[in-house]
């Protein structure tokens, strides 16, 4: 069975979810083979890549892989690609993620797909486009399929590998050592999860009115493990932290569960989550568009439903 | 110092967006054509950083006839000149071949920076400010969420999930800004009657060098086997909180869907 590369995604040494749905997506198309670029390879994130079936673990371990952006995984990747002929390249479709499949592109002279949500044996992939009002099939026809996928997109099921470790050597090319990481600010969360990984979303808008009203919405996303969002209009007028915007200029989310409160469902904002399996709305206008979207909505006063939803769910599940 | 903008002409955020029954492409003809939103804060750090620099501002955009549109309103904003790649056979062109297109037209001319919004608001694939680097073999500084150049120097703070790093490189560059990166600037009467005096180079693919088989629908990478477009979501429940229960009444749903 032909390998399928799966281009690990960790923080800080601790493998992501999505590798995990990834490594699940990759043992239906072929035999999952991780990548892992830079050091801090331990045990524990080794046994958690073999758990989800990477038969083999492609360590390419030196510091100056991680000393540069995006390039030095491209150059890791397009040598595997060269070494071991895989039948595809599955990597997580994120800001990252996307960069270095398209330099892996160019690279490999192979064809790109981004922003799948699913992809079958015949590596016909499935995206959402248009705010996910049109879904399209498509493949790739030259070169290896680099196909990025969307997180959440795949439920991540456990089936033990052998987790082999294979170590890669590369020379990275003077090209690609040429924009230098020289420091990394990671932003307060709250022991949040990330945004874009998250399960489920609560997300807050013009009705939150200002910043201290996103205390309600942190204190629901907190009684749920969720992560928050926010609509452009709340952070335009500064009331949350510009990254967790959701929608056309800011990330597309694709969780089980999210929760608009205060969010009319301008265009803007509809793009970037409409693909959400679950959506709950709480908003004061009746003829609010985000209704349109409701699997369950309440026409209310935001605060007055949201902080009683936290403490029922609180009761709940205590 | 010469910095390039290269922009891209998207539908109108608010129209609805729809692929051609007969291509599969992006049907461009239905809606009205705008500056793709995140390209106006590319055109508008370029004129900040040629302000500070002594710089000139050239627009680079690969589109048909009417994408001069979006050529002129950033000449408007205040850049210096344009260069409009216009051909028929780059219809369909997919992001590998639009990346090899542009490298074809940027090549060459000198540009210190090159300056790209991060995605434009109808593909949405975010690749092609990192393909053009890869092509070009210059430094990639993208989803910048702030630019500082100093002499040849140019340092960024590149966004990403857990906050940002920064990264650094020399010029030639190529750049890509993130919406909060600045306030675009409103084109002024003066700069809309300036624009029309200003150059645009219309260059056809055999003039940029391009070769034909390289770029449009029939050279592309990957292809379109069918797509359909979604019903319209059945209409869920919706309640008025007029008892006041609003909140329980959502987790009596979320425990049903065994959220919680």
């Amino acid at each position: 069975m032909a390998e399928v590369l799966v281009l690990v995604e960790q923080l800080d040494g601790s493998v992501k979810k999505v590798t995990s749905e990834l490594l699940t997506l990759a043992r239906s198309l072929g035999e999952p083979a991780a990548v892992w670029v830079g050091g801090g390879l331990d045990d524990a994130a080794a046994a958690s890549l073999a758990e989800f079936g990477a038969a083999t673990i492609y360590v390419a371990d030196s510091a100056d892989l991680s000393e540069f952006a995006v390039a030095p995984k491209a150059e890791v990747l397009a040598q595997l690609i060269a070494e071991k002929s895989p039948a595809a390249v599955l990597i997580a479709s994120n800001a990252e993620g996307k960069e270095v499949a398209g330099r892996l592109a160019v690279k490999a002279n192979s064809g790109v797909i981004t922003d799948a949500v699913a992809v079958d044996a015949g590596f016909v992939a499935t995206q959402s486009v248009f705010g996910g009002s049109t879904v399209v099939h498509s493949k790739v026809t030259k070169g290896t399929p680099i196909i990025t996928i969307r997180p959440n997109s795949v439920a991540p099921e456990a089936a033990a590998g052998a987790g082999t470790k294979v170590a890669v050597s590369v020379a990275l090319s003077d090209s690609a050592k040429k924009a230098k990481v020289t420091g990394r600010t990671v932003a307060a969360k709250g022991g949040r999860p990330e945004l874009a990984e998250a399960a489920i979303v609560v997300s807050g808008g013009r009705g939150v009115g200002a910043a201290e009203g996103f205390g309600v919405i942190e204190s629901l996303a907190d009684s749920l493990g969720a992560a928050v969002g926010a609509s452009r209009a709340a952070t335009d007028a500064g009331w949350y932290p510009h990254q967790y915007q959701v929608g056309q200029t800011g990330k597309t989310v694709s969780p089980q569960l999210y929760i608009a409160n205060g969010i009319s469902g301008a265009i803007q904002h509809r793009a970037g989550m409409q693909t959400s399996k679950t959506i709950v709305v709480v908003n004061k206008d009746a003829e609010a568009p985000m209704f349109e979207l409701a699997d369950y909505g309440v026409v209310g006063d935001l605060f007055a439903v949201v902080p009683q939803l936290t403490e029922e769910i609180k009761k709940r599940t205590s | 110092m010469k910095i390039a903008v290269c922009v891209k002409q998207v539908p109108d955020t608010w129209a609805e967006k729809k692929l051609r029954s007969d291509d599969s492409t992006l049907d461009r003809e239905s809606a009205d054509g705008v500056m793709n939103e995140l390209d106006e804060y590319a055109v508008e750090e370029a004129l900040q950083i040629a302000e500070a620099n002594s710089g000139e501002v050239t627009i680079v955009t690969m589109g048909p006839d009417r994408a001069a549109e979006t050529v002129r309103k950033a000449l408007s904003m205040g850049a210096d000149a344009g260069i409009h790649l216009v051909d028929d056979s780059l219809h369909g062109s997919d992001a590998i071949a639009t990346s090899y297109a542009l490298a074809k037209v940027l090549e060459g001319r000198g540009f210190d920076l090159i300056i790209f919004g991060s995605e434009s608001t109808d593909a949405r694939m975010s690749v092609v400010p990192a393909m053009v680097a890869e092509r070009m073999g210059l430094a990639q500084l993208t989803f910048a969420q702030k630019v500082n150049v100093a002499g040849s120097t140019v340092t960024i703070e590149r966004a990403t999930d857990y906050g940002y790093d920064t990264v650094e490189a020399s010029t030639p560059a190529v750049i890509s800004v993130v919406e909060k990166i600045n306030e675009p600037r409103y084109p002024s009467f003066k700069g809309i009657m300036a624009a029309k005096k200003k150059p645009v180079e219309s260059l056809g693919a055999g003039d940029a060098g391009i070769d034909g088989g390289q770029i449009g629908l029939s050279a592309a990478w990957s292809g379109v086997n069918d797509f359909a477009v979604r019903p319209p979501k059945a209409a869920g429940t919706v309640v008025t909180d007029e008892a006041g229960d609003g909140g329980i009444k959502i987790a009596e749903f979320l425990s049903a869907q065994k959220f919680i």
